[in-house]
C-alpha cells in the first residue's frame, strides 16, 4: 500500500470522528466540513513527511479547529496563517487533546453525526445520500452512480437535504439514555437502508460499495456502543448476507436461490464474524427484529449443505419475528419454512389469506406456483408463475423469473 | 528461543481495506511466511477478527467487546523460533516491509502448548 493509499484509508476511518467533534464545535455542518477539509488538505500534506501521528482522529480535529480559527481571525484582521510546520508538530497538545477525546466523547459525536442525516422529514433516499456525502465521504459522482442519477442532480438532492437539516433543531448536549437509544435505532434503520440499497444493486459495481460502507459504519457504531444487541445484530444480520455476495449470482448474472448457492464460495471471514456477533447478542436475552433476521440467515450459514438447513429452527424465528413485526412477507417466508417442514399443502393453506394484501408482490406469485408444482397441480402452477412474471419490475427481472421458473417446470416434468 | 510477534494496527483503517488493498497485503505476507517456513523458524500464527466481535471475560462479568480500548488493536500474532532479539527482530522487519502500516512488537513466548486437538490442522485454514 502507498502512503496515499494509506493516508486516504486512515482519513475515511477518522472522518465520522473528526467531522462528528467539529460539528459539536462549530455547531455547523459546512463549517465542520470545511474545517474537515483543511485539515486532510494539511494531512495530506503534512504525513507523508514527518509520518503520520499516533492518533490522527485527534490530530484532524485540533488542526480543523485551528485552521477554522485562523480562518475566522485572519478575516478579520489579516493577520498571517502560522506556518504548517508549528501546526504539524502538535507535541502534547495532541496527546492531551487525545486523552480528553476518549470514546464516549466520539460516541454521541459520531451518533449525533449519523442521527441528523435521518430526519424524519427526509425520504429515505435522501438520508442514504446524505449520509453517504457528510459521514462516508463519497464523492458527489459516487453517490449519484448508486442512484442511477446525474452529478448535478445529486448535488442538487443533497444540498437541498442539507438545508433542511440546517434548519432542524438538533441538540447538542450529551444525549439522556433514552433519547441515545432513539437515535441508536433510527441510524440503524438508516445504516441497513444504505446496505439494501446495495444488496439489491446485486453485481451492480457503482452499487456494490454500498453494503461495504455500511458494515463499515456498523463496525464503528459497535465500537462505541459495544453492549447493544440490536446493533450486534444488524452488523451481523449484513456480514451474514454480504458473506453470501461471490455465490448469489451464476456466470450469467443470474439470481441463485439460496439453497442452489455454491457455498463453498461464501466468505468465511465475513461469517466468522457475523456468528460471532450474533453469539454475543444473544447472550443479552434482549431479541429484537436485527437479531432474530441474524439468526436466520446464521441458521443458514452454519448448515453445511441446504439439505442440513434447520428449518424447525428457521421456521421458530419467523414466527419469532412475525410477533415482534407483522408482516404478510414475513408470513410468507414462514411459510417456505413451513413448507420444507410440513409438505406444501400446509405451506398453501398458510400462504391463501395473504393473496390480498400481497396482490403486487411478485415473490408471493413464485412462492404459491412452487407449493401448487409440488402438488402436482401444474395448471394453476402455471397460471401463479404467469402472474408472477407480469408483476416483475423490469424486463430483466422478467426473464429472471421466467428462466428461474422454466428450470422449475423442467424439473417438474411439465 | 520462541519468540511471539505481536501485530498491530488501526481496526477500523484495516477492515476498511478493499478487497485488492487486503489480498496485496496478505500476498507480501505470504512471501514471507513461505520463507520462515523452509528456514524451519514459523510457528502457529493467527490473525484475528475484529475486536468488535470479541468478548472479554473479567472476573464473573462478561463484557461485549475487547480488554481494552486502545488506539491501536492486535490483529494477529506470530510463534517464530529464532536464536535471539536480533534475529526475530529481523523476521519482524520482513512483516513490516510487506505490511508496512503495522506495528510488531516483538515479545518472548515463556510458556508453548502445541495445537492437541487429534486432528489438528496441518495447512492454513480459514476462519471458522
Amino acid at each position: 500500500m502507498t502512503d496515499l493509499a494509506w493516508i486516504n484509508a486512515a482519513l475515511t476511518a477518522a472522518r465520522p470522528q473528526a467531522l462528528g467533534a467539529l460539528l459539536r464545535y462549530f455547531r455547523d455542518m459546512d463549517r465542520a466540513e470545511e474545517a474537515f477539509q483543511d485539515a486532510c488538505l494539511r494531512a495530506l500534506k503534512n504525513w507523508p513527511e514527518k509520518g503520520p501521528p499516533r492518533d490522527p482522529t485527534a490530530w484532524l480535529i485540533l488542526v480543523g479547529r485551528n485552521a477554522a480559527l485562523d480562518g475566522v481571525r485572519k478575516q478579520s484582521r489579516n493577520t498571517e496563517l502560522p506556518p504548517d510546520e508549528v501546526i504539524s508538530d502538535l507535541g502534547d497538545a495532541e496527546s492531551e487533546l487525545a486523552e480528553r477525546l476518549d470514546g464516549s466523547h466520539y460516541r454521541d459525536d459520531v451518533l449525533r453525526l449519523l442521527f441528523i442525516c435521518c430526519h424524519p422529514e427526509l425520504p429515505p433516499t435522501q438520508q442514504i445520500a446524505l449520509a453517504l456525502r457528510i459521514v462516508s465521504g463519497l464523492s458527489v459522482a459516487q453517490i449519484a452512480r448508486a442512484f442511477l442519477v446525474s452529478d448535478a442532480a445529486m448535488e442538487r438532492r443533497i444540498t437541498r437535504a442539507k438545508a433542511r437539516i440546517g434548519k432542524a433543531d438538533v441538540p447538542f448536549e450529551t444525549p439522556g439514555a433514552v433519547e441515545r437509544s432513539e437515535r441508536l435505532a433510527a441510524v440503524a434503520a438508516m445504516i441497513y437502508l444504505i446496505f439494501n440499497e446495495g444488496y439489491s444493486g446485486g453485481r451492480d459495481e457503482a452499487r456494490a460499495p454500498l453494503c461495504d460502507e455500511a458494515i463499515r459504519l456498523a463496525r464503528l457504531l459497535l465500537r462505541l456502543f459495544p453492549a447493544e444487541p440490536e446493533i450486534m445484530g444488524l452488523a451481523a444480520l449484513m456480514l451474514l448476507k454480504q458473506a453470501r455476495l461471490a455465490a448469489r449470482f451464476d456466470a450469467e448474472g443470474d439470481a441463485v436461490l439460496l439453497e442452489d448457492q455454491d457455498r463453498s464460495r461464501w466468505d468465511a471471514k465475513l461469517i466468522g464474524e457475523g456468528l460471532a456477533l450474533i453469539d454475543k447478542a444473544m447472550r443479552h436475552n434482549r431479541p429484537g427484529p436485527y437479531q432474530v433476521q441474524a439468526a436466520i440467515d446464521a441458521t443458514h450459514a452454519r448448515a453445511a449443505t441446504a439439505a442440513q438447513t434447520d428449518w424447525a429452527g428457521i421456521e421458530g424465528l419467523y414466527l419469532a419475528l412475525e410477533r415482534m413485526q407483522p408482516s404478510p412477507v414475513i408470513t410468507l417466508n414462514r411459510a417456505v419454512a413451513v413448507a420444507k417442514l410440513h409438505g406444501p399443502e400446509a405451506a398453501l393453506a398458510m400462504i391463501e389469506p395473504l393473496e390480498k394484501p400481497l396482490a403486487g408482490y411478485f415473490p408471493y406469485f413464485g412462492a404459491r406456483g412452487a407449493f401448487l408444482l409440488q402438488l402436482g397441480r401444474s395448471h394453476e402452477a402455471r397460471s401463479a408463475f404467469d402472474r408472477a412474471i407480469s408483476l416483475a419490475g423490469s424486463a430483466q427481472e422478467a426473464a429472471h423469473i421466467r428462466r428461474h421458473l422454466d428450470r422449475l417446470m423442467a424439473q417438474a416434468n411439465f | 528461543m520462541l519468540y511471539s510477534l505481536l501485530c498491530y494496527n488501526k481496526e477500523d483503517v484495516v477492515w476498511s481495506w478493499s478487497r485488492e488493498e487486503d489480498d496485496a497485503v496478505m500476498g507480501r505476507l505470504s512471501v514471507v511466511h513461505e520463507k520462515l517456513v523452509k528456514e524451519g523458524k514459523l510457528g502457529p500464527s493467527l490473525r484475528l477478527l475484529p475486536t468488535t466481535a470479541a468478548a472479554t471475560l473479567r472476573g464473573s462479568m462478561v463484557i461485549d467487546g475487547p480488554f481494552a480500548e486502545t488506539k491501536e488493536q492486535l490483529l494477529g500474532f506470530y510463534v517464530i523460533d529464532v536464536e535471539n532479539l536480533d534475529a526475530a527482530l529481523d523476521v519482524a522487519k520482513e512483516l513490516s516491509a510487506a505490511n508496512p502500516t503495522s506495528v510488531y512488537e516483538v515479545r518472548p513466548v515463556a510458556l508453548f502448548v502445541p495445537d492437541a486437538r487429534p486432528n489438528a490442522p496441518k495447512e492454513m485454514i480459514r476462519a471458522y
